[in-house]
């Protein structure tokens, strides 16, 4: 038995070790994803992708892994992980003006070694039978909403980026007292999922929740849960200050890439403005490609200004934001 | 006894076995030792005393009530004549195949406030808000104690049930001679006799306990484990949340000490397990109320969640669905197969090692070998990185240097790393389960061989391995069952487009659609049940 454990160990480490025009992706996006999209650069290039999806531990198997990580490329959810590779040297530049002109200064890295593919905004939702209220992130702290709030767990990486970005904005002491107001506020102890917080506005359990833009969109897809998305308006806060806070889904080339010439050819392609239109269609985000329009659907919310700091600075923060949500007692 | 040059082969093979199980975890230990303590003395001023207060709370929790669930089914099943015992039997033992982060998954969002019970039961009764009512809060500690319970408690059902069966009848009849009425009998004899198996099965459900994180994420409970991911993938410091898990290794430490020595004083020399037994005669009303109790079990561990997910499945699924399945079918039942194979295998080695031969230290390997349960199975994952990843550097530095081509990560990137960690993880399942087992075999059966000039391993495969045949059964499909709903370490391990069951139920459930993946969690818990109905119909054969 053992011996055939090894043959097949051994045929696996072949099979993954002769790089015959392939790229190897780490990802933290879902296959469902990202699969159409690779099909389409396979079609194009011929080079095959191989995919391992995963979301914890990641950046710790590329360490480990070290010069002869078969990885080439990493695409990634949330401006953390990107940060956390960047931070931990296992990134190399990628040197593309198009890709330059492409995205935003705000939405990569100064050093060239990741990416935005996607935008998402972290919007407050908020119960239709209020009617349309402007929203500011501060205003979640404000006595009115009292026992009004909803939101998933604190430290998931979508709220510890926002708070990052309101230290960024104010500064630690004033965003500790902000999450302490958040938290007096709340109508039950953070739980569940983001659907799950509109879910729990339409059943009147509260009246606001902090949710990412693009789960109204697939909710709104979705038979059971358009119910739910119905009974609410989305809102972009911050309008007439700063803008939302928008996070990103993003991409990277591997240090050790083996095959960087298939990387770079495949971060390109997915920058480019077909597989741009194709991956906000699929997932209901914002393109980051400036020229590109995201769906009918997601543009019928409207216009919106966004943070304009960039995501590099804002994730400088994430230490001490999670620090501040453990010193809140966020979710306990 | 054992004795001679293949009597020191088997020591040699022993030792090496459980020092290669431990390795992962002593990497993981030196790791933690170089965590600064900066970050200690944050969490302890903050979140820690909470989080460990929790942990020991759901501790007790589940280990009280998979205690009850599992000793008062396998007494009902096996003491008195309940209404459709033989079926109830083995149904008792499906919950099993449920994996914990499912059903939790599925129980959070059924009895949520806005799940439908509530939602259904305000329509009915008219109710607006959460003042006008009052219903249990799911996700509670003990919510996610009475769900996880649910799931484990065959562990104690299972192994109480043996170890019933297996008593020496004659005691009983003793015992009732004596004047002791029926509850009495077994209150001061079968649960006495029962006790060490018992130990060990509770000790299994508190270390898988203390070792999950998922589930009790869906319950908004905040446990060790959550201080372990946080540290490592919030804080990023792995030291840090390596020194953390050892905390939890510390626990565990204490539950397989406290286990150990709950049963130390306890010997059986007499094991003549009697047929035709009486049984109790339940009166109508204890019938009805045993025969609730069990089906509540059933119903609950099993037949609801599944349920849920027949619904699901057939509410969404589609036929291409089930074609795409087909092939992470074969990876899962492929892993779970070698896995449960090697790790009973280690086991009857090692537990043989600890019951026939002199040495003073001979328990040590078989304890040492169990450690790994009560890692979290991503952590565990990070420790083969860190123990197989320097390995495999060094072999293709190797090969460079003699001129042959670069093999690759042979060993932390293949199949090889995931089958390694789930034997490290599930050895104490094994381990546990036939060590349960030998204790039910007499002591003299180990001298009667020798005394009629049989050989040692003769003795070993004509007499302990046949005598053991169930247990070997009991090990080797509980190893099965764990190892096909595992999760954490498969994700991490995994080679190239490698999927399990688990892992593309995982990627569904993480992106809030658990209804696409309906079909794959019907299959893992299909397969789980093909070697639990096999092992029932074979049962009376081995």
């Amino acid at each position: 038995m053992f011996k055939r454990t090894i043959t097949i160990a051994t045929f696996i480490a072949c099979f993954t070790a002769s790089a015959a025009q392939e790229v190897n992706v780490y990802s933290y996006r879902q296959p469902f994803l990202v699969e159409p999209l690779f099909q389409k650069f396979t079609d194009k290039t011929g080079v095959k992708v191989n995919v391992v999806f995963a979301k914890k531990g990641m950046a710790e198997r590329l360490k480990r892994e070290g010069k002869h990580s078969p990885a080439d490329v990493l695409l990634t959810t949330d401006i953390s992980r990107l940060v956390e590779l960047q931070d931990k040297d296992l990134l190399q530049p990628v040197n593309s003006s198009d890709i330059k002109q492409a995205i935003p200064a705000q939405y990569r890295s100064a050093d060239n070694t990741w990416f935005a593919l996607t935008t998402r905004v972290r919007n407050i939702y908020s119960a239709k039978r209020l009617g349309k209220i402007d929203f500011n992130y501060e205003d979640l702290a404000k006595p009115e909403w009292k026992g009004r709030v909803c939101t998933r767990s604190g430290k998931h990486p979508y709220n510890v980026a926002l708070v990052a970005s309101m230290i960024a904005q104010h500064g630690e002491v004033k965003t500790l007292a902000w999450l302490e107001g958040v938290k007096n506020n709340l109508a039950r102890k953070p739980q569940g999922n983001d659907r799950g917080q509109v879910q729990a506005i339409n059943q009147k359990l509260c009246d606001v929740a902090l949710g990412n833009s693009y789960y109204f969109g697939n909710m709104l897809k979705d038979e059971k849960q358009k119910v739910w998305a119905d009974s609410v308006y989305i809102n972009f806060p911050n309008q007439s200050n700063r803008g939302a806070h928008v996070n990103i889904s993003g991409i990277a080339m591997a240090k050790f890439s083996p095959n960087a010439d298939n990387a770079k050819a495949l971060i390109e392609f997915l920058v480019s403005a077909p597989a741009q239109q194709m991956y906000a269609e699929t997932n209901m985000e914002y393109p980051v490609r400036q020229n590109v329009k995201a769906s009918e659907l997601v543009s019928s919310w409207g216009e919106f200004s966004a943070d304009t700091l960039p995501l590099e600075t804002i994730a400088k923060h994430r230490k001490t934001a999670l620090m501040l949500l453990d010193k809140s007692l966020f979710d306990l | 006894m054992i004795s001679g040059n293949r009597s020191n082969l088997w020591k040699i093979i022993s030792w090496v076995t459980a020092s290669l199980l431990v390795l992962p975890i002593i990497v993981m230990l030196m790791s933690g030792l170089s965590a600064t303590t900066e970050l200690f003395s944050h969490l302890w001023d903050t979140v820690l005393p909470t989080y460990i207060i929790n942990t020991l709370y759901l501790a007790i929790i589940v280990g009280l009530l998979s205690t009850l669930f599992g000793v008062v089914s396998a007494a009902i099943i096996t003491q008195t004549n309940v209404y459709a015992k033989n079926i109830l039997r083995w149904l008792l033992m499906l919950p099993l195949a449920m994996p914990a982060y499912l059903v939790a998954y599925l129980y959070t969002d059924l009895f949520d406030y806005a799940g439908p019970v509530q939602r259904y039961l305000r329509g009915f009764f008219g109710w607006e808000s959460p003042s006008d009512y009052w219903f249990f809060d799911i996700r509670t500690i003990f919510g996610a104690g009475v769900v996880i319970s649910l799931v484990l408690f065959p562990y104690v059902y299972m192994l109480a049930r043996t170890a019933f069966e297996l008593q020496d009848k004659n005691l009983h009849r003793a015992s009732r001679l004596l004047g002791f009425n029926t509850f009495q009998t077994f209150y001061k004899v079968s649960l006495p006799l029962a006790r060490p198996a018992i130990a060990i099965a509770v000790s299994l459900v508190l270390m898988e306990t203390l070792a999950d994180f998922a589930t009790v994420q869906y319950f908004a409970v905040n446990t060790l484990t959550t201080a372990v991911y946080d540290t490592w993938l919030g804080y990023g410091d792995l030291s840090a949340a390596n020194a953390l898990a050892s905390i939890l290794m510390l626990m565990v430490f204490f539950v397989v000490l406290f286990e150990q020595k709950a049963r130390m004083k306890q010997r059986h020399q007499s094991n003549r397990p009697t047929r035709g037994s009486q049984v109790i005669l339940l009166s109508t009303f204890k019938q009805i109320l045993a025969s609730s109790f069990c089906w509540a079990l059933v119903f609950l561990g099993f037949l609801l969640p599944f349920l849920l997910l027949i619904l699901m499945a057939y509410e969404y699924a589609s036929l291409d669905q089930l074609e795409a399945l087909i092939s992470t079918g074969v990876n899962s039942l492929e892993l779970s197969f070698y896995t449960a194979t090697l790790t009973t295998l280690i086991a009857l080695i090692l537990v043989l090692y600890k019951r026939l031969h002199q040495d003073k230290l001979r328990g040590v390997p078989v304890n040492l070998a169990g450690f790994g349960y009560a890692i979290p199975g991503t952590v565990l994952a990070m420790a083969m990185l860190a123990t197989f990843g320097p390995l495999d550097n060094f072999i293709n530095e190797l090969a460079l240097k003699v001129g042959i081509d670069e093999p690759g990560l042979i060993l932390s990137g293949t199949i090889f790393a995931i089958v390694f960690a789930f034997i490290v993880r599930f050895s104490a399942i094994a381990n546990g389960t036939l060590t349960s087992g030998v204790e039910q075999i007499s002591q003299s059966i180990d001298l009667a061989p020798p005394s009629l000039g049989v050989g040692q391993f003769k003795s070993i495969l004509k007499v302990h391995i046949p005598m053991l045949k169930s247990s070997l059964f009991i090990a080797w499909l509980l190893v099965f069952v764990e190892a096909m709903k595992e999760l954490p370490a498969v994700l991490l391990l995994r080679p190239f487009n490698f999927d399990t069951l688990s892992t593309q139920i995982y990627q569904l459930i993480s992106d809030e659609r658990l209804e696409q993946g309906a079909i794959g969690a019907i299959l893992i818990v299909a397969f789980g049940l093909i070697p639990i109905i096999w092992l029932n119909k074979n049962e009376d054969k081995v």
